[in-house]
């Protein structure tokens, strides 16, 4: 079973690139693709796909000046303004976080509500699993809690919530929101998190473990990531430039996405244009925890076990939605990537600019971006960018354009080294 | 109704208070030793250079040290196992001392203990010491922690069909945070699980249900007590089944949501 799991990699792919050393012996098994049954996502560039995708159409980005910090740092953010006058539901008050306030925003768009609801009627609450993404989680409360310590330096009773100061609090949050009580878990590696959540979904799918499972990922705005970044000299005074030559550091957001994984009917037959999950890599770099591989090594195992799962070449992706922060590094190191792997007809952009970095929650973000790129045959270019960095190949392009897109890949990679690539295709593709 | 996932245990590693190491924490379950009250004390992964060890966050020494005792137990390479690190709470020392800086002042934040604030800041170190370019997860499920990451750990040796790491740790919670969360002792727990073989320390067969967890046998009272005094000790019954070699069942409840209907996690190891 072990060596049947396995499959020898095909030589021929490996020889293109000059990086083969770095590569593992043997490349994971195809995956049947899995239906995604619905999906959501909100962030500043718009609250639900519709909006998303009519700012994706008109080039309208989300990006405003600073005001959020509590101290003054100049920088643009990817902030949503309503989250300040969202109040939640009675029965759910006692988690109030604004990272709580944003997955609540996020489940009540594109009727995500709704359909979580009949699914968990139709197939059982103890069935659903329930997987989710966040670097921070609500840490801007835990924040706030400190900078309201009462005169004996603890926390003030309002503050003393449990379910409230720890990385699982958005599990708990959502769990009770969509009352789900299957497996339950909150994954957390930075900017990778909420994209791995489609690799544990399809794994918990693949065993029988769960008929169904809800992913997603939230991540706030909060002085921990802005003071952060910033300590790290990865903060740009500008809009981000994704891959732009003169690019000068990312631009930090927020957002949050849902979507539910299903496996595909006995019958195999689904809508031409049902939108399936069809592969999924996850790596580690083995290099620093702040820097990426030079070679993007790990990026590239991430790559290839995506396209391994999917049983697909990388010259039949249409459109990559690239991890693309316009910090120097990543975006060298991913540019050159995507311009080694594939052919010019493959495009491939950034979103970020519209959108900002939304950390823990990028990856369903940026899942759901590719989706509206193959449900709509859009591809979006690069909002911000100027002028393309040299090192970009013709895959990267600064317009938007109107194509038959049928497979599509999201790239994100986190602190750590931590890497995950998925890949995504309208039902007829396959 | 829900799939039974067949796997073996090959390694096991532990660090607690009393608890230096798996020998001992033998010992302690067999009734040879009484657990002492002694602290841990800073664990060393040999995995790390000297001037690393120094530098390094608890949280990553405490999972370092139960992870290489696992792999070593295992005879499997750090370096080529995918991995999956389950911590409730992350390292509570460093969360104390980021919110505390960003409260007084924020732009001396410093940015080494930034990136060490990451949850997956143990993961990252482990993956960059030991060369390891496999998938690597930190994840986090409150008090189920350490269910929904065995859970994590086994799915993904059962689906691809390869041995993993897997390690269970939380440490102390420092400052005001300390008032909060029910975490005041550190406790990790690691091991290798792998694809069903003759070889191992122990058969586990894993499954999910939608019932209560069943009663099973209490720990003798000086590990009940250390079990509510970090949720990773969720790890003792399986730890001590181990160390006594007689096949046993039971469950660990998959979310602690009193609201929601049960779920369990049912584990049994056999011999």
């Amino acid at each position: 079973m072990f060596i049947a799991t396995l499959r020898l990699l095909a030589a021929q792919t490996y020889t293109s690139s000059p990086y083969f050393r770095f590569r593992t012996l043997y490349l994971p098994a195809r995956i049947a693709p899995l239906a995604v049954t619905a999906y959501t996502a909100t962030c500043a560039a718009g609250h639900g796909s519709e909006a998303i995708a009519r700012a994706l159409e008109t080039r309208r980005g989300g990006l405003t000046d600073n005001t959020f910090s509590t101290q003054p740092l100049e920088c643009k953010i990817g902030r949503i303004e309503s989250l300040e006058q969202i109040v939640l539901p009675d029965a759910l008050a006692r988690f109030d976080s604004r990272n709580h306030r944003l997955a609540w925003l996020g489940l009540n768009q594109d009727g995500f509500l709704d359909r979580a609801h009949a699914l968990r009627e139709r197939v059982g609450a103890a069935r659903i699993a329930l997987v989710l993404g966040t670097s921070t989680s609500s840490i801007g409360e835990t924040e706030r809690a400190y900078r309201e310590l009462d005169a004996q330096g603890r926390f003030r009773a309002d503050q003393r919530r449990s379910e409230v100061h720890q990385p699982h609090a958005l599990g708990l949050f959502v769990q009770h929101a969509l009352g789900l009580s299957g497996p339950c878990l909150t994954i957390a590696t930075a900017c990778s998190s909420s994209a791995k959540v489609f690799a544990s979904a399809e794994r918990l799918l693949r065993t029988g473990l769960a008929d169904a499972v809800v992913v997603g990922g939230v991540d706030t705005l909060c002085d921990s990531v802005l003071f952060g970044f910033n300590s790290l000299e990865l903060v740009s005074r500008q809009a981000c430039r994704p891959f732009d030559a003169n690019r000068s550091g990312l631009s930090l957001g927020e957002a949050a996405g849902f979507a539910i994984l299903e496996r595909m009917p006995q019958s195999g037959k689904v809508e031409k244009a049902a939108k399936l999950l069809i592969g999924c890599g996850e790596s580690s770099d083995a290099h620093h925890m702040s820097a990426p591989h030079p070679q993007g090594a790990g990026a590239e195992r991430a790559l290839d076990d995506a396209l391994a799962r999917a049983g697909i070449r990388a010259d039949q992706v249409d459109y990559i939605n690239l991890h693309g922060t316009a910090s120097r590094q990543n975006d060298e190191v991913e540019a050159a990537l995507i311009a080694r792997r594939f052919p010019a007809a493959t495009r491939a952009s950034s979103t970020k600019g519209w959108t900002g970095h939304t950390l823990g929650a990028a990856g369903i973000l940026e899942a759901a971006i590719s989706l509206i790129a193959l449900e709509r045959g859009l591809a979006p270019g690069l909002l911000t960018t100027r002028d393309l960095d040299p090192v970009c190949g013709p895959q990267i392009r600064i317009d938007n354009a109107e194509a038959d897109l049928r497979i599509a890949l999201s790239n994100s990679f986190g602190f750590g080294g931590n890497n995950c690539c998925l890949a995504f295709a309208r039902a007829d593709a396959l | 109704m829900s799939a039974t996932l067949e796997l073996a245990i090959e390694g096991v590693g532990v660090r607690a208070p009393g608890m230096p190491d798996w020998a001992s924490a033998r010992e302690v379950f067999n009734g040879a030793r009484a657990l002492s009250a002694e602290p841990l004390v800073r664990p060393a992964p040999a995995l790390l250079a000297a001037n690393e060890r120094r530098r390094a966050p608890e949280s990553v020494l405490l999972a370092l040290a139960v992870a290489e005792e696992a792999c070593a137990m295992a005879r499997r390479a750090p370096r080529d196992l995918p991995n999956v690190f389950a911590s409730s709470y992350g390292d509570l020392a460093i969360n104390d001392y980021l919110c505390a800086v960003l409260a007084r002042a924020p732009f001396e934040l410093s940015p080494t203990k930034f990136h060490n604030s990451v949850h997956n800041a143990p993961a990252g170190y482990w993956t960059i010491a030991s060369g390891c370019m496999a998938s690597s997860t930190a994840l986090s499920a409150g008090p189920a922690t350490f269910a929904n990451g065995m859970l994590e750990a086994a799915t993904l040796a059962a689906a691809e069909g390869v041995p993993v790491l897997f390690a269970a740790f939380d440490v102390a919670a420092a400052g005001p945070l300390a008032d909060v969360v029910a975490c005041d002792q550190p406790f990790g727990a690691g091991f290798v699980l792998a694809p069903p073989s003759t070889a191992g320390v122990a058969r586990l067969r894993l499954s999910v249900h939608d019932r209560a967890v069943a009663e099973s046998v209490p720990l003798p009272a000086a590990l009940e007590a250390l079990r509510g005094r970090n949720p990773a000790a969720a790890a003792l019954p399986l730890l001590n089944a181990l160390a006594s070699g007689a096949a046993a069942g039971f469950d660990f409840a998959l979310h602690g949501d009193k609201d929601l209907p049960p779920s369990a996690l049912h584990l049994e190891i056999s011999f």
